[in-house]
């Protein structure tokens, strides 16, 4: 079943038409990594899809929640704000600059979420916040503040703050692209060991052996259109469109 | 040595008007502080406003209090009553004072915390927001103690320059220190008393600057 899917998505800034009619789904348990050329769309595309951005037309579903589909005169509509604020609770996000918040300490960045937009009583969040950071190797780590962590550390948080609500579908925005590369591994290995345990993820990401070895599948975007999609394998090594073939060409060149 | 005690006495009834004085200086600055710091935050949000009719009044109402001295509002405020409606004056002195103060030092307020507003990096509010913050959590819960901190040295600033801007207050005739050591000096033809109203002056600044020194130390914790 798929747990999200994307018809037909446009969106544009002024004049740019940044998405040309984009779909796609995420089945549960997939890894999806999208990979494409700066200003493909892609993180755009990540943006419409956890609500930081508005689709012009086009239809968005969550399970069995639509959060956007197009109205009869063509223009997106919107979900109503209770279907919106359950669907929030449908995905998390990881942001290419971790964006944690400064002033709370490591726990409190996890439970501030689940205890004041939840509901969840204070022990509960925390005993869900010491497993995720068991699960980071941060236990040590709890009471310290972001700006004492190295950049991995950091991020590693920010992915256990974006799975404290338990979301159904992880997206990650670039995740190692704000780090130093010697710091890249520990964020990876995480997020290989969290598609060992089948976390439905869609990966925005220039790390091409994380495409080719963890994802499921490979979307290729290019110019607002998916121009490639399939078998990691298959479209990473053997390209069949020519403009896949010349954007893997320049990665492999640096 | 009857000369030593008859000096003595005299330094203490100055000292005991300078005293209280200084009592009204204290109050002037500490109510105006109670309506300007809340005040500036509407302020601030208004003058950020993406809605014209909000951002422009507010735009307005800084450009006029920000741009003409605080002596001409003080008296504007105090004597605006009277000559516009014909309302008597009597027992508005020292209100008219806290009003003229406020909405003063409000619009500076709101300034600063526009500026530590704007200082707070998008990816706050959008890490809040795919959270599932509301707006008002998200304002309350990630963004106010974060401008809090960025914000303490420019408002150490504006208070410290607040405390010695109650000599204002002396337009309108309010006794407040300056006043008091204004016209003991003449009295006497002496400078004593002026010598001694710098020290209170020096003496509530440095009270002020540790306030904020310990407040720093307080939010030390993070970077």
């Amino acid at each position: 079943m798929a747990v999200l899917e994307v018809l037909n998505a446009r969106k544009a800034f002024g004049e740019n038409e940044v998405l040309k009619d984009i779909s796609f789904s995420v089945d549960k348990g997939e890894v999806v990594a999208v990979i494409g050329p700066s200003g493909s769309g892609k993180s755009t595309l990540l943006r419409c899809c956890t609500i930081l951005e508005r689709l012009d037309a086009g239809c968005i579903r969550y399970s069995e929640d639509t959060l956007v589909e197009t109205s009869a005169d063509g223009s997106a509509l919107y979900a109503d704000k209770t279907t919106m604020k359950r669907i929030r609770r449908r995905f998390g996000l990881v942001f290419q600059s971790f964006n944690l918040f400064p002033h709370l300490s490591v726990m409190d960045n996890l439970t501030e979420a689940p205890i004041h937009v939840a509901g969840v009583d204070k022990e509960a969040a925390k005993k869900k916040a010491v497993e995720l950071l068991a699960k980071m190797g941060l236990s040590d780590k709890a009471n310290a503040y972001p700006f004492e962590l190295s950049g991995g550390q950091q991020q590693r948080v920010a992915i256990a703050r974006a799975m404290a609500l338990d979301p159904e579908i992880l997206f990650f925005d670039e995740p190692t692209s704000a780090l130093d590369p010697e710091l890249t591994g520990e964020i990876l290995k995480v997020m290989r060991e969290l598609a060992q345990e089948h976390m439905t993820m869609v990966v925005v990401t220039h790390e091409m052996s994380f495409a080719r070895n963890v994802a499921d599948r490979v979307i290729f975007m290019d110019k607002g259109v998916i121009v490639e999609q399939g078998d990691p394998r298959d479209v990473i090594d053997h390209p069949e469109n020519e403009r896949t073939k010349l954007f893997l060409q320049k990665i492999s060149e640096k | 040595m009857d000369g030593f005690l008859a000096w003595l006495q005299d330094f203490g009834s100055l000292f005991g008007q300078l005293a209280e004085g200084f009592g009204t200086t204290v109050l002037i600055f500490l109510l105006t502080l109670v309506f300007a710091l809340p005040l500036g935050m509407p302020l601030a949000l208004g003058r950020m406003s993406k809605c014209v009719w909000i951002r422009k009044p507010v735009e307005i109402l800084l450009l006029i209090v920000r741009g003409t001295p605080l002596m001409l509002q003080i008296i504007f405020v105090y004597f605006g009553p009277y000559f516009l409606f014909g309302i008597p004056l009597s027992g508005y002195r020292f209100p008219a004072t806290i009003i003229a103060f406020s909405i003063n030092y409000a619009c500076y307020f709101a300034e600063i915390y526009r500026g530590g507003l704007e200082s707070i990096p998008v990816g706050q509010h959008e890490a809040a927001q795919v959270l599932g913050f509301s707006k008002k959590q998200t304002f309350f819960r990630i963004v106010l103690p974060q401008v809090c901190k960025r914000i303490l040295p420019p408002m150490s600033n504006e208070v410290i320059t607040l405390i010695k801007d109650t000599a204002l207050a002396q337009t309108v005739a309010v006794m407040e220190l300056f006043r008091v050591a204004n016209a003991a000096a003449n009295a006497r033809t002496s400078l004593m008393p002026i010598v001694l109203a710098g020290v209170f002056y020096l003496f509530g600044s440095f009270v002020i600057t540790r306030v904020f020194n310990f407040a720093e130390r307080k939010l030390g914790y993070y970077r």
